[in-house]
């Protein structure tokens, strides 16, 4: 990480911080949002691209590396990125240390949790579990 | 000003709805027909049709100002003018995509 050498605003605070984290979390969300715009817009084309929308035709789609694949990084960006921006909204509005704490750490545990139960069920729809 | 605070709305509606409803989705087709039954039938009821456009229009209400937002962190179109155009085409241009997207649902749906 670069330390206070750049001249933009963003290369001056990268790796600054106790932790060297810098401007990280606000670079993430950017990258991960550059991300969702490619999954999101596969998602919905994919969507409206398929024949029908029963659960037999969804789980061909998803058990073609086409389908898994992609919605494997939907689930794990799409998470990380409603992590992050709903940390910015918690730290604007929540201002009493202790309930932004508790707030962050609720929307963690719900992010890990949906996160690992979507991919759960992709993984039996695409590891070919259910019938 | 409506821009920004359209984009925090819709960005916490994707995070609850959108996410809650990609993944009860995704686990009823990993559990069978039945419970893909059952999303459906609450997918197709009229409070289910709202939310689902609901979550629709976040989707691309997000995604237009979050492109805006990406070309203003470059320090680009700042300008009283421009600034504000593209903040009015946001707004444009997601309720022409989700219309446009469940004209077209819809119709192959019949």
């Amino acid at each position: 990480m670069s330390v206070g050498k750049s001249s933009t605003p963003l290369g001056k605070v990268r790796g600054l911080g106790s932790a060297r984290h810098g401007g990280e979390h606000w670079l993430t969300e950017r990258v991960t949002s550059i991300a969702l715009l490619l999954l999101g817009t596969w998602l919905i084309a994919s969507l409206l691209l398929l024949p029908k929308l029963d659960q037999r035709t969804m789980v061909e789609w998803l058990r073609a590396p086409s389908g898994a694949v992609p919605m494997a990084l939907l689930i794990i960006v799409g998470f990380r990125h409603a992590l992050d921006g709903m940390k910015v909204v918690i730290d604007d509005y929540v201002h009493e240390e202790g309930s932004r704490f508790a707030w962050n750490t609720l929307m963690l545990f719900l992010a890990v949790g949906g996160a690992a139960l979507a991919f759960y069920s992709l993984a039996r729809i695409a590891f070919g579990a259910v019938a | 000003m409506a821009a920004s605070i359209f984009h925090r709305a819709s960005g916490v509606a994707l995070s609850i709805g959108g996410l809650g409803v990609l993944t009860w989705w995704l686990y009823a087709i990993a559990t069978g027909a039945d419970a893909y039954a059952t999303f459906t039938k609450a997918a197709m009821h009229p409070i289910g049709l709202i939310v689902l456009v609901g979550i629709s229009w976040s989707f691309f209400q997000h995604l237009l100002t979050g492109i805006r937002h990406l070309v203003m962190d470059t320090g680009a179109a700042f300008e009283l003018g421009i600034n504000k155009t593209s903040a009015v085409l946001t707004f444009v241009g997601s309720v022409v995509l989700t219309a446009a997207i469940w004209f077209y649902l819809l119709g192959v749906a019949k």
